[in-house]
């Protein structure tokens, strides 16, 4: 248990003036009364959670999605979703998890042995009755989104088999892909090494391992310090070295600069010195664009595309930098979401109990799409379980930012998602 | 005139007097209880809230640390349910190095049987990370947190339960005093009901003062002389708990050296300073910032964690002769005889003592009355639990584990206390309650962060809905099969509370008649300018912040200073408002001994 972070949540609940704003926006007591709010479950509930006493008084906390968009809201500053965060990890430690919470947290193990053979590994997850079994046994909901695993093989296999090709330049950026696109999605990170190169940049795409954000969301606190005091070994070095580490999922990329280090109470220098090296890739490209450094050479893409920027990207507290640089692709028309949350959350919408809180919780952002009118072919959106959420959604197909950049390129093809040369 | 004749009246309703009603009641005496406002109001509703274990008396006073660790060991049986076991440390910071104190302190412990053990600093740290790291040396004994208002509704409702009258919001305005055959005798009181103004007459065999800070008043009425030494003491509530455990620091006992985690909040006390009157009393701003400055030894950075608010109470040390004030005259309880002292028969004092003692008071006391009364009925308290101890030592949890398991987070009207609205309706019904600072000692209203910034305009609109419907007007006050069987114990948990019953009224009283404490604008001013009170002394950084949305809602959004019956005041108002005597700026006194 980590006792100190237990105990550093106290002067942030001292902030909380009561005001209710968080509790009025929060998504996911808009839709269900399973969960009081964030007031509730946070600031007000920590008083009555301490130290040594018989057990965890509460347990609506576990319905908080950890979308943080209370402490976007919240006029004083109070890290609500931290506490509920660490309220939960209190209570894991305290009662056990269940496993499916333990699988649910280990993305990346999962990832790795479905690549092993992923045709059997497709049928096996996405057959009718698996999914029955997977609902009734471990309670992951029927209906929601799982991912594929892609016939050509994991992102790092084809970096190791197009080594020739790539591009070597004295301007390098290192790549910290995260799971999804490893294992689920490799043509995000092949379209990510296509628009970098395409403006000069070599890739490097050091080993790496899962930035331990579903293991902090379902409470396993230890085993996701595991995760990032390898993440930190691993590329630490490359930030000393003046590189920066470019990430092209929000929810990853937030984790190694903030999450981890604040939640796992990680404030020594190796974490401290890779947190200031990491960025969001649009965070990143915005920063070269307006240095001038960034090729703006765009085909036009005749098309409206609506656009939603995850919570946990807007947690960054940097802008909108993905509806930024797409706005200059020519004839493209974004449309901007202002739905607070697609409901997903991370692994929230795979459990059971809460897949139709999440589906609930994505409906402003599901009726926002329909408006658009049925010319609408495609959404994008920056975070895989995102995507995979709108999709399930709207029924249309959702793309990451970097993918429309790439095609605007010219080096992407968006239906098949290959690269064209 | 309304004449009432018992065995025993018993006058304050404190600890000392609730705790002499219950014991004169279970011996079987027909016995009345006469409080002037709300249970607890004096000086058992502002204390530190430390059930002793003795330990703080070890050196100075073993007589006394020998009563409170039997004390605390019987209590934990008989009111179990007002107690949390949160145990207590005695730490060595490094202000406290240098002298032979804790082997003192050991010696103390171990002579009156007060379990004591030196445990390692790392496992102290362990426990309580806060504490400070810097400390030397670490003792564990028996200590623990005290809700000193629900022991009180506990006991009288034992008392209630064995037959006696519990008489809330009456006053005793005279001690009726009769000469038989040359010896003066006092035969009854002559009693006031605060609210209608109604005049009672009760006559008694014997009269019991407990009448606390105010007893040497009562016991002029009767002609004896009673010397009281006021003693103010100072304490400042933290937002949240620092600790789980009390920490006392390992020491002569002094200003702000105990730190008491008390419900969802920890606090911080106290000072001792002599006072001309038990009220009211003002809080300086030296006071406070001993405190902090104190606190910060025990817990570093405690000055910068959020300040909820400050009180103070008032010790009522018992002088034979005035010497001069302060900590070190005494604590021990006080039984004064007045027909040995001076030969008044028929009325004794009770006062001095501790809370953590007030059971042993009443045990000595009713010894005394039955000599009185010639006869002999053994005390019968220590092994008999008050109702509601059945349920076991409370902790920090237990509210919010009750509204998660009923689901009733859509019941809150105090959001920070988690107390719900069937919480407030029967603690209104049962009780009896008559303003919304009973119902804060009640139940808890009020308490938290906002300081009633929420609940307290909730809390109105139940009462005025609830009084209009005639369930709720003074009759209340009067005892009732209903109350008799209300189990106190109740007030404090949101789980007992399901069955809402809000038109179980008596049907009467309707806003034209009624008194004005009913009126719905003065209850919601009344309140906040309580709140207030307790807000100024701290209101700075984030208490002020809090403050400033509480004036948004209620000066701007209510307009609540230009309500009407702006003019209008109750008979309790008058306790809310500042003490705005010019007094010089009061520096730290110095010690007396
Ligand atoms: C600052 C401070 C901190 C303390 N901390 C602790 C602690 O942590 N642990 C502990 O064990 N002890 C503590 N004590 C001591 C303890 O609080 C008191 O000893 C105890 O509460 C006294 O109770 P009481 O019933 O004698 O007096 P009170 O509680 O003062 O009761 C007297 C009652 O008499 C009523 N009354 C007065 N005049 C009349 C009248 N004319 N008619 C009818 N009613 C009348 C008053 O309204 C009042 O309610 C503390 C004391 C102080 C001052
Ligand atoms: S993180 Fe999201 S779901 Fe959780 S309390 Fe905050 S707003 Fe609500
Ligand atoms: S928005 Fe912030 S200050 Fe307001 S209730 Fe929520 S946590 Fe408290």
């Amino acid at each position: 248990m980590h006792t100190e972070s237990w105990q550093s949540v106290g002067p942030s609940l001292d902030e909380c003036i009561k005001c209710n704003i968080c509790t009025s926006y929060c998504p996911v007591a808009s839709v269900t009364d399973l969960f009081p709010g964030p007031k509730y479950a946070g600031p007000q509930s920590q008083r009555f959670r301490e130290n040594g006493q018989p057990h965890s008084p509460d347990h609506s906390v576990d319905y908080c999605s950890g979308c943080r968009v209370c402490n976007e809201v919240c006029p004083t500053g109070v890290k609500i979703a931290e506490i509920n965060a660490r309220a939960r990890a209190h209570m894991a430690a305290e009662e056990g998890i269940p496993l499916r919470n333990r699988l649910l947290g280990r993305n990346e193990l999962l990832g790795k042995v479905g690549s092993i053979a992923p045709p059997l590994a497709n049928f096996g997850l996405h057959n009718q009755l698996s999914r029955v079994l997977a609902d009734k046994v471990f309670g992951i909901a029927q209906d929601s989104k799982l991912p594929r695993w892609p016939k050509g093989g994991t992102f790092g296999k084809w970096v190791k088999k197009t080594q020739d090709q790539r591009l070597k330049s004295d301007k390098k950026v290192v790549y910290y892909h995260g799971c999804g696109t490893m294992y689920y999605e490799p043509f995000i990170g092949q379209a990510t090494v296509a628009v970098l190169e395409h403006n000069g940049y070599e890739v490097i795409v050091p080993p790496q391992n899962c930035c331990g954000l579903p293991l902090l969301s379902n409470g396993e606190f230890d085993e996701a310090e595991k995760y990032h005091d390898n993440n930190v070994n691993k590329l630490v070095g490359y930030a000393r070295d003046g590189f920066d580490i470019i990430g092209t999922t929000p929810s990853c990329t937030l984790t190694l600069k903030e999450e981890a280090p604040e939640l796992l109470d990680k404030h020594d220098a190796d974490s401290t010195d890779l947190k200031m090296a990491v960025w969001d890739i649009f965070e990143w490209i915005r920063e070269r664009w307006e240095e001038g450094d960034f090729r703006t050479d765009f085909r036009p893409i005749n098309m409206i595309l609506p656009y939603h920027a995850p919570c946990q990207y807007r947690a960054h507290r940097v802008g909108k930098p993905a509806l930024e640089i797409l706005q200059l692709i020519p004839e493209l028309d974004v449309r901007e979401s202002c739905a607070r949350c697609c409901g997903s959350a991370g692994t929230y919408g795979y459990k059971k109990e809460k897949h139709l809180i999440a589906m609930a919780v994505g409906k402003e952002l599901f009726d926002f799409v329909a408006v658009q009118g049925p010319g609408v072919t495609m959404t994008a959106s920056d975070t895989e379980t995102c995507r995979w959420q709108i999709e399930l959604g709207t029924g249309l197909p959702s793309r990451h930012p970097i993918e429309i950049v790439a095609a605007a390129y010219g080096l992407y093809n968006l239906e098949s998602r290959q690269l064209t040369n | 005139m309304h004449k009432l004749q018992t065995e025993v009246l018993v006058i304050g309703g404190g600890a000392t007097g609730t705790g002499v009603v219950w014991d004169a009641a279970l011996r079987g005496f027909k016995t009345i209880l006469v409080e002037r406002r709300d249970l607890t109001h004096g000086t058992t509703g502002r204390f530190h809230g430390l059930l002793h274990s003795g330990g703080r008396y070890a050196v100075k006073d073993p007589h006394g640390a020998e009563e409170c660790i039997r004390e605390n060991q019987i209590l934990r049986k008989t009111h179990a349910h007002c107690i949390e076991d949160t145990s207590g440390f005695f730490v060595v910071t490094p202000e406290d190095e240098g002298d032979d104190y804790p082997e003192k302190f050991v010696a103390g412990c171990n002579a009156v049987g007060i379990p004591c053990s030196e445990i390692p600093v790392a496992e102290a740290l362990r426990r309580e990370p806060l504490l400070n790291p810097r400390i030397s040396r670490v003792f564990e004994v028996p200590d623990g947190s005290a809700d000193g208002f629900l022991a009180a509704h506990a006991t009288v409702n034992a008392a209630r339960v064995a037959g006696a009258q519990i008489m809330t919001y009456h006053e005793v305005d005279e001690l009726i005093v009769e000469e038989r055959s040359g010896e003066r005798h006092v035969v009854g009181a002559r009693v006031h009901n605060v609210v209608t103004g109604e005049h009672i007459v009760i006559y008694a065999d014997i009269i019991v003062n407990a009448a606390g800070a105010w007893s040497g008043k009562l016991a002029a009425m009767a002609g004896a002389e009673v010397v009281i030494l006021p003693s103010k003491g100072t304490m400042v509530a933290m937002n949240h708990r620092l600790v789980n455990t009390v920490i006392n620091r390992c020491k002569m006992p002094s200003d702000g050296d105990i730190l008491v985690p008390s419900h969802t909040v920890c606090i911080i006390g106290t000072t001792s300073v002599t006072v001309p009157n038990p009220e009211p009393l003002r809080i300086e701003p030296w006071e406070v910032q001993k405190m902090l400055d104190e606190g910060e030894k025990i817990v570093p950075g405690f000055s910068k964690a959020r300040v909820l608010r400050a009180w103070a109470g008032v010790r009522p040390l018992f002088q034979e002769t005035y010497t001069g004030g302060g900590r070190d005259v005494t604590r021990k309880l006080a039984l004064l005889d007045h027909s040995q002292r001076e030969g008044i028969k028929g009325f004794l004092t009770i006062t001095g003592g501790k809370w953590t003692t007030f059971r042993l008071m009443a045990e000595a006391t009713v010894d005394t009355i039955c000599e009185h009364l010639g006869t002999q009925r053994p005390c019968t308290t220590a092994t008999t639990p008050v109702p509601g101890a059945e349920q076991g030592n409370y902790w920090v949890g237990h509210r919010l584990h009750d509204v998660e398991e009923q689901r009733l987070q859509g019941d809150l009207i105090c959001e920070c206390e988690l107390v719900t609205r069937t919480m407030l309706e029967n603690a209104v019904q049962r009780n009896p309650a008559l303003t919304l600072d009973d119902l804060r000692r009640d139940v808890r209203l009020g308490k938290g962060p906002c300081q009633g910034g929420f609940c307290t305009y909730r809390a109105v609109g139940i009462l005025n809905e609830m009084e209009s419907a005639g369930n709720w007007n003074h009759d209340m006050l009067d005892e009732s099969a209903d109350t008799m069987q209300w189990n106190a114990a109740h007030l404090q948990s949101p789980a007992h509370n399901l069955t809402r019953d809000v038109t179980a009224g008596n049907g009467k009283g309707h806003s034209a008649e009624s008194p004005t404490v009913f009126n719905p604008n003065l209850l919601l001013r009344d309140f906040l300018q309580e709140r207030w009170k307790g807000v100024t002394p701290v209101l700075w950084g984030r208490q002020l912040k809090q403050e400033r949305l509480d004036e948004l809602i209620y000066l701007s959004l209510m307009n609540i200073d230009h309500l009407p019956d702006d003019e209008l005041a109750s008979p309790v108002t008058d306790f809310y408002n500042f003490d705005t005597t010019p007094g010089p700026f009061e520096p730290e006194p110095k010690k007396v001994g």
